[in-house]
């Protein structure tokens, strides 16, 4: 369903000098900060679990469940802000940063005056250089203006923003990697439990890891309160969410829409949006999260575009990215560079998953060149099974984490779906006589997320 | 050009000040490093490793986890082509194959003139505009392959002001005045925020 919803983050982006401190000024900006000083911290930190704000980075947790995993008492407490968008088809948090940095900051400011926490470090990625100006030039005028900083608006709420930034690594995405590329280390992810970032993270203490766009949220639930921001979207999916929707279609781009009643097929093809599949050709196949979702394909595209339904059906809406390929596409040639960025980025502190993106990128490039064996696919499937034990979904993993299996994501659903294409590369019929592992192995779902 | 110059071993005190703990300005630092010399020396690996109290081993074990850095000169133009799935549905291979055969180079290659380093790149979040590349980490949406040889043609000839040579990412610093600093928050401070309670910070009443 399309509906007339207004956006919220992208509000401003018609101005072209939306990213300056006059332009934000002159359109409420800054307002909701005042809001939430004008209610206790405890007042606005109900306010955003009331809006039923999931987090927008990959995970969709609910940000404000997520800051109340802080332990009662315990100080300090840090905020690091995931501006490491890197997920192969995501394009929102750099659209954020480059053209709205003050809302971002504002929604900064909330969330430490809602927490508590002492200090903040805005972690932008390396090759976003735009953005780290954008920031930059927006922290200096807000902290002249007296935004950021010391006595914010002239109250005894007083926090600093640091801008800092990473160097090409897209493991420092997940929110332990990042804090230990944040602590001047190589970013490798931290076993969790115990290093749940609410109860310890950076510098072992409690810190509140959230995305760009949950953040730039903010400022509008401040000031509209979390039952109007609720009101927006589906019960589960509230408010309004930024999909990239790129690949075979007349018009990529990025649209912000009402979360969770919206469709796939309502972005892929309304004139307003994406305009259908590019040249008139039909549809073969899309990503609907990002690299490491599962694909969907045509009896897909009537979904809305909502967690718990996508979930369901055997996917993720992850980072808000949505590819789509015509039915000309190469899957195999697309699976394999999927997978090739998997291979490349894992940070190489876990075997099934430094070992197995591995292989599994080197199978996939033999059959392309020809090179392929008819046992190939039963190969890629097997290393996949050691990665992900039972290719399933939502994913188990014998890895720390979610890197190793999001390389099976496009594998699993080329093969099951696209069989042929590979048996015509390998020259011959393909045989999936893989036995798939049991429930031996220890599954995200099984731990806590306390 | 090795070490840190005054200015910049001063710009870099003034970074490591920002961080409760001074091995967090480890990345920051590397990134200065590079801006000065256009790639990471081991003179410069060794003196961020004595402005934090680190070895320049652990300056180097973090730096090499990292794409960015560059131990080695490149070009003073780095062009990194996206080829990630986005870019290959749309025409990123042959970007990256027709970039390769207008600069006369393969993937990961140099000019001769020592302007240009070309990389097949993974994901540099422009999905909607494909095919994309940067040069020195600066956007180039949905860009023809005339369109990259003009490029090419201006960066030769000195005509695009907007791309600073490699090294340089942020040509707008942060930079926080005393007088507006609140100043780190220590890891083993652990006395409660000050406006943490039941009561509101702001007590004014509301304008609108």
């Amino acid at each position: 369903m399309i509906t007339d919803a207004q956006p919220i983050i992208t509000a401003r982006f018609g101005f072209d000098d939306s990213y300056t401190l006059d332009r934000f000024l002159a359109t409420g900006g800054y307002e909701g900060l005042r809001a939430a000083l004008r209610k206790a911290p405890q007042q606005v930190g109900d306010d955003v679990k009331a809006a039923s704000l999931l987090g927008r980075g990959g995970a969709g947790f609910p940000a404000g469940v997520k800051w109340g995993f802080t332990p009662a008492g315990v100080w300090p407490r840090y905020l690091v802000v995931n501006g490491d968008e890197s997920e192969p088809g995501t394009y929102k948090d750099r659209m954020l940063m480059e053209r709205d940095p003050h809302q971002l900051i504002e929604g900064i400011l909330i969330a430490c005056y809602a927490v508590g926490l002492g200090q903040a470090f805005l972690y932008v990625r390396g090759e976003m250089a735009l953005a780290q100006e954008r920031i930059a030039q927006a922290l200096n005028d807000a902290y002249a203006a007296g935004y950021v900083g010391k006595n914010i608006l002239g109250t005894d709420f007083s926090v600093d923003i640091v801008l800092t930034w990473g160097a090409g690594a897209y493991i420092v995405g997940e929110e332990t990697g990042l804090i230990e590329s944040l602590e001047g280390q190589r970013g490798m992810p931290r076993l969790k439990p115990p290093y749940f970032p609410a109860a310890i993270g950076l510098y072992q203490k409690p810190t509140i890891v959230n995305n760009i766009e949950t953040l730039s949220n903010l400022p509008w639930i401040a000031l509209n309160g979390g039952g109007a921001f609720a009101a927006l979207g589906a019960e589960t999916s509230t408010g309004m969410r930024m999909f990239a929707v790129s690949g075979h279609v007349n018009n990529p781009g990025v649209y912000e829409v009402e979360f969770g009643v919206t469709t796939f097929r309502d972005l892929i093809e309304a004139p307003i949006y994406c305009g259908g599949v590019r040249n008139g050709k039909r549809l073969k196949a899309f990503i609907p999260g990002g690299a490491s979702a599962p694909w969907f394909f045509e009896e897909h595209l009537d979904l809305p575009l909502e967690a718990g339904a996508v979930g369901k059906a055997g996917s993720m809406l992850g980072s808000g990215a949505i590819v789509v390929m015509d039915e000309d596409t190469d899957v195999v040639r697309a699976c394999h560079r999927i997978v090739r960025f998997f291979a490349k980025e894992s940070c190489g502190k876990c075997t099934p998953c430094r070992e197995g993106t591995s292989w599994l990128e080197k199978i996939l490039a033999r059959i392309l060149e020809g090179e392929g064996r008819p046992e190939d696919v039963d190969m890629l499937l097997d290393i996949c099974d050691n990665i992900s034990p039972g290719i399933n979904w939502p994913p188990r993993q014998t890895t720390i984490c979610p890197l190793g299996p999001s390389a099976v994501s496009p594998i699993a659903s080329a093969v099951s779906r696209f069989r042929g294409e590979f048996e015509a590369y390998v020259g011959g019929p393909v045989v999936t006589t893989v036995q798939l592992t049991g429930a031996a192995y220890r599954a995200p779902a099984e731990v806590s997320n306390a | 050009m090795a070490r840190l110059t005054a200015e910049n071993e001063a710009l870099a005190r003034e970074i490591i000040m920002r961080y409760p703990v001074a091995r967090s300005a480890l990345i920051p630092l590397c990134h200065l490093a590079q801006e000065q010399d256009g790639y990471l020396t081991e003179e410069a690996m060794q003196h961020i490793g004595e402005l934090l109290g680190l070895e320049a081993a652990e300056v180097l074990g973090t730096a090499s986890f990292y794409e960015m850095f560059k131990r080695h000169p490149v070009g003073k133009y780095l062009v990194n082509v996206c080829t990630s799935i986005s870019c290959l549905l749309s025409g990123g291979d042959e970007l990256l194959e027709h970039a390769q055969s207008s600069l006369g180079i393969a993937e990961g290659g140099t000019t001769d003139d020592g302007l240009f380093t070309l990389e097949g790149y993974e994901c540099i979040a422009a999905c909607t505009e494909a095919p994309c590349l940067q040069v020195n980490y600066r956007y180039f949406h949905r860009i023809t392959h005339d369109e990259f040889d003009a490029l090419v043609d201006d960066l030769r000839a000195g005509r695009r002001d907007g791309i600073p040579p490699h090294g340089t990412l942020q040509r707008v610093r942060q930079r926080i005045s005393p007088d507006r600093v609140a100043g780190v928050v220590r890891p083993d401070d652990t006395t409660q925020p000050v406006w943490v309670g039941d009561t509101a910070a702001l007590q004014d009443s509301p304008t609108t």
